[in-house]
């Protein structure tokens, strides 16, 4: 039976059927999960997809991380579920602090859409384990608060323990401390990206497919747990 | 507050109203009296003023607009044809297409974000209204001189107005244009395109229908924004001192939005609707009376039940309120609870504000008494129509006269290459990354292709390989100096443009952008437009399908150039055969396809170089325009040709440096003949593809076939651009191009 | 008839664009001497029954907890008439 990814969908979330999409395409079952149930249908990894949620009302992620659906989602993060946040969901994983720093305002101040060039830098986490380590990829990157910071002690134990997932290359376009994409939790499962794999998955109607490893990455995980 | 009732309104006939103030003249104000039979109440007096506004009531264009219909051509793809809220053509396998084009001019002259952001609001709203998904935008714009001051105002709050609508609803920006102009300081054009795709039992008609149906207003509250929007903002031109008409602009909130095209299309799918009906331009107001009078009975309405925002608004001014974001459905009693069910899953108010009854009359009441008893075809759809006076402009022969040939031409490589830089650096020309980097082009998963290709593609849906194409275009200068053929230049850009992507050309839109309808001349514009429009339409075989009339467009008596933008939709049965014009490989033969003429008045060389206008624009040439586009949407079929891209705007170089630019990889020109002809002529009907050798016996077999002259003008590879045209060679690299070609629009407007 | 206004501002030491780009603003249209611009929110709540110590508590939590990222954010409570 086919690994059951769950992704979650709350009001003035935008690429929770791209999410879908890629999940299929990875060869797993999507599971669709409503911001206001509590149940997490017993599936085996989780996707928070990117958008708007809550049109980023008082903060981007702020009001979304209040959903029924984040107690169990927090809960099941902590117990070692693989939770993917992409672009708003990378913001609602650091406002219910299952990753730390934040993410604001782009500092150029603009929206901006461009296909990004990154570096995966670690491997081990629970979407990145398809990668080669270092392996460079480009995948679009959109949003207008994508700026993670977070002082410098929690940048440096990011760094020092590897728990830097993906870092821009060639442009930083945010404003990113250290040029950071991504990162990790302690234990790697719950990992968040600024940019969107799920729009790199099919040839013709993004950059490349590099963004299908984020996807296959998990199941690997799945399969052998 | 006392309310202004039917029953005061029989009783004081003579009672000062504000007609004038309202927008109305004289003359219109005596035929409601006529057709009520009395003075009409406060309420209906703003009812009849908003919707027979010339934004709502298409009054001065109507007479003109109908050679769309009488001139339709033969074509069995029209599902729903000009009059509903967008035109719908079926595209093959069980599905349908609806997509429009509408302006958002004036509001965005006045509060730039908002303006922008609402017009891509109503644009989206009414593509749901048709019972679609609304997949992709366009925006189509027109701004002052680049370096103007207010340029500086307008141009960043309005493409942020966009980006930050259309992103937060999740449509992906899939193209536009971006013209700047000293004729539009002061006047703006936000034209915004949308398009939906849906299954063919899928439509929904704006019809209030079945006598005990449920009227349900639903969406956001209502409030006092933009009252009398249209008929203040749109129906009048600015005086020179600028924005002063500030309260009447609508403010957006895209997150309601984006919940309530999920909540719609949950109800539609459940087929909960019989009519439905956007809130647009005169909200309340339009959506009763179009509904009503698009069905077969009457309606009565309880304004009471309208969600507030604001609790002191008054009757008038619930009638008149443009608050975005909210949606007017008929609903079968027995259904109503499902329907709002839905509602409250996406937590959208949803009301109870009347029903459909058997009489022929619109009747609203307000706090127990009747305040509105029309019958509501006079309201929607038999406004006045007016016969506006139109003649040639005294200045026509004169601009006409005035050609380009007395202009001075560059002689010698080293002048003809600065002249290419300089062009490619120019406002119009130069590289609009820093607008189109702030638009989500990836959202939902299906964008094939977006700018700067020549047309924008989506794929209809993931269970199919099917896609329509889209582009938007028009010359402003062709245009003013011959309206007739500027109308059907900018129709036959936008038709190669899709064909250059290898889709087939299939229907139009179109935003007529006009100055002041009450100035003869430009009236006389006007009507030649849609005259050359019609016409054009027919001969190619793509019927328009709808779209919107801008009237007013000037400050003081200086109207804009006659801006007619036109939309064209084609198909493509398998999306992964689409072109690109990038060249993405060396030793590509590069084909001029097309012939290209001396012909430069209204040119973009004549207007950055010399700042010239006059003469007559390039000929028109629609049978070669289908003979170019049958050959690339069969070269595009069957693997023809690599890459392919029109030629317009700046001619054959600039095509040709963007396909290198896009590729980045140089080419080598070789040039018989005139070389500034060659490289910088509008001659139409033309486009320059890049084939791999095994595909040239092809290509010439397909040209040949059509009558299509071709001719080889060079090859591609290395960093340069590289022009050999005897005492008119150079080389230009690649890095210098693209300096010049990038460096504009972000030293203008980054800060 | 009196309310709680909770004032929320970046960290000191977060980088503010948007103050940044009103400072520039502000220096084009000429207002000399204007050396720093940092931008905020201000949230107006209405409570019902009285504005004590406890109901200021609760406010705090909530500032902390909804109305400021605290990782990012400082907050400040304070009663004021109307």
């Amino acid at each position: 039976m086919a690994p059951r990814v769950g992704v979650v969908t709350f009001p003035g979330s935008l690429d929770d059927r791209d999410a879908q999409r890629a999940v299929r395409l990875a060869g797993a079952e999507p599971v669709g999960l409503w911001h206001g149930d509590t149940d997490l249908h017993e599936v085996d990894a989780i996707v928070l997809p990117g958008g708007f949620s809550y049109g980023d009302y008082l903060r981007a992620g702020a009001i979304a991380r209040f959903s029924p659906i984040m107690g169990p989602i927090v809960d099941a993060a902590r117990g070692g579920l693989p939770v993917l946040g992409i672009c708003n969901g990378f913001q609602i994983l650091c406002e219910s602090h299952l990753l730390p720093g934040a993410l604001t305002r782009n500092d150029h101040l603009h929206f901006i859409c461009r296909d990004q060039k990154l570096r995966i830098e670690n491997t081990s986490s629970a979407f990145t384990s398809g990668f080669a380590a270092g392996q460079e990829i480009v995948i679009p990157l959109k949003n207008g608060e994508g700026a993670y910071i977070a002082d410098e002690r929690t940048l440096d134990e990011l760094e020092a323990s590897g728990r830097v997932v993906a870092r821009y290359l060639e442009l930083n376009p945010n404003g990113s401390r250290r040029d950071i994409a991504g990162i990790s939790n302690e234990a790697g499962n719950v990992v968040g990206l600024m940019p969107h794999p799920e729009h790199a998955v099919e040839a013709g109607f993004g950059p490349s497919t590099d963004g299908l490893p984020f996807f296959t990455s998990v199941l690997t995980r799945l399969v052998n747990a | 507050m006392s309310i202004d009732t039917t029953a005061d309104a029989a009783a004081t006939p003579d009672a000062t109203q504000p007609w004038a103030e309202l927008g109305l003249k004289a003359d219109e104000y005596e035929r409601i009296k006529e057709i009520l039979g009395r003075r009409p109440t406060s309420s209906e007096l703003a009812m009849y003023s908003v919707m027979w506004s010339e934004h709502c009531s298409y009054k001065s264009s109507k007479v003109h607009l109908k050679q769309f219909g009488d001139k339709k051509p033969e074509t069995d793809v029209l599902l729903v044809g000009i009059g509903e809220n967008a035109g719908v053509v079926d595209v093959g396998e069980g599905w349908a297409v609806t997509f429009k084009v509408e302006s958002h001019n004036h509001p965005s002259y006045v509060e730039p974000y908002q303006g922008a952001a609402t017009g891509i609001g109503g644009i989206v709203r009414d593509i749901l209204t048709m019972g679609a998904r609304p997949v992709a935008v366009m925006d189509p714009l027109r701004f002052g001189p680049a370096d103007a001051d207010d340029t500086q105002r307008v141009l960043p709050g309005v493409v942020a107005g966009i980006g930050g609508y259309g992103n937060c609803l999740g449509l992906p920006n899939i193209g536009g244009e971006i013209v700047f102009d000293s004729t539009y300081i002061g006047n703006p054009l936000v034209n915004a395109l949308c398009v939906g795709v849906m299954k063919h039992d899928d439509i929904k008609l704006a019809t209030a229908t079945g006598e005990g149906n449920l009227v349900v207003l639903f969406g956001a509250k209502t409030g006092g924004d933009g009252i009398g929007g249209v008929s203040v903002l749109a129906s009048e031109t600015f005086d020179a001192d600028g924005p002063a008409k500030r309260p009447s602009v609508q403010v957006g909130d895209p997150f309601t939005e984006k919940v309530l095209i999920e909540c719609c299309l949950e109800l539609f799918a459940e087929d909960l609707v019989v009519g439905i009906q956007d809130l647009g331009g005169a909200g309340i107001s339009c959506a009763t009376s179009e509904l009503a009078s698009n069905g077969d009975g009457g309606m009565h309405v309880v304004l009471d039940a309208v969600p507030l925002r604001d609790a002191t608004l008054s009757p008038e001014e619930i009638l008149m309120s443009e608050s975005q974001e909210r949606m007017c459905a008929v609903v079968e009693p027995a259904l109503i609870d499902r329907f709002m069910e839905i509602c409250a899953k996406w937590d959208i108010d949803a009301s109870v504000i009347g029903v459909v009854n058997a009489s022929d009359r619109l009747t609203i009441e307000w706090r127990g008494e009747k305040i509105v008893d029309v019958p509501p075809r006079t309201v929607a759809h038999e406004g006045p129509v007016y016969e506006r006076p139109f003649h040639r402009p005294t200045g026509q022969d004169a601009l006409q006269a005035a050609t380009s040939s007395g202009l001075a031409r560059p002689e010698g490589g080293e002048a003809i290459a600065s002249t290419v830089l300089r062009m490619v650096g120019s406002p119009n020309l130069a590289d609009k990354s820093w607008v189109t980097q702030q638009y989500d082009r990836y959202v939902l998963g299906n964008t094939a292709s977006a700018m700067p290709e020549d047309a924008g593609i989506v794929r209809l849906d993931e269970s199919t390989v099917r896609g329509v194409a889209l582009a938007t275009d028009c010359n402003g200068r062709f245009t003013m100096l011959d309206p007739y053929a500027g109308a059907q230049l900018a129709l036959s850009e936008a038709y190669r443009n899709v064909a250059a992507v290898g889709a087939k050309p299939l229907a139009v839109t179109n935003c007529l952008n006009f100055g002041s309808p009450e100035d003869p001349e430009v009236m006389w514009q006007f009507a030649e437009a849609v005259r050359g429009l019609a016409d054009a339409c027919l001969e190619l075989g793509v019927p328009v399908t709808g779209g919107n009339v801008s009237f007013y467009n000037q400050t003081g008596d200086t109207a804009i150039l006659p801006t007619p933008v036109i939309g064209v939709l084609g198909v493509i049965d398998d999306v992964s055969t689409h072109l690109s014009h990038a060249i993405d490989a060396d030793g590509l033969t590069l084909v001029l396809l097309g012939t290209s003429k001396d012909e430069f008045d209204g040119s973009e060389w004549a207007h950055v170089v010399h700042q010239h206008l006059g003469g007559l624009p390039p000929a028109v040439d629609l049978d070669a325009e289908r003979r170019l586009a049958d050959v690339l949407v069969e070269a595009a079929r069957g693997g023809a040709v690599t890459a392919a891209h029109d030629v317009s705007d700046g001619g054959m170089v600039q095509t040709v440096i963007e396909m290198c630019l896009r590729g980045n990889r140089g080419a080598r020109l070789t040039i018989e003949g005139d070389a500034f002809t060659a490289l910088f002529s509008e001659s139409v009907a033309r486009a320059v593809v890049a084939v791999r050798d095994d595909q040239v016996a092809p290509l010439m077999t397909l040209a040949a076939g059509s009558g299509l002259p071709v001719s080889v003008i060079g090859s591609t590879g290395g960093d340069s651009l590289t022009v050999d045209a005897g005492a008119d060679s150079f080389t230009l690299t690649l890095d210098g191009i693209r300096t010049a070609h990038t460096a504009t629009l972000p030293a203008l407007f980054d800060h | 008839m009196a309310r709680v206004v909770v004032d929320v501002m970046l960290k000191p030491e977060i980088l503010d664009p948007q103050g940044k780009a009103v400072g520039r603003a502000a220096e084009r249209l000429g207002y000399e001497g204007i050396t720093a611009v940092r931008q905020g929110k201000r949230f107006e709540l209405q409570v019902d029954g009285p504005i004590d110590d406890a109901a200021l508590a609760r406010i705090r939590e909530l500032a902390a907890s909804l109305l400021a990222n605290t990782v990012i954010e400082d907050f400040a409570v304070r009663i004021e008439e109307q």
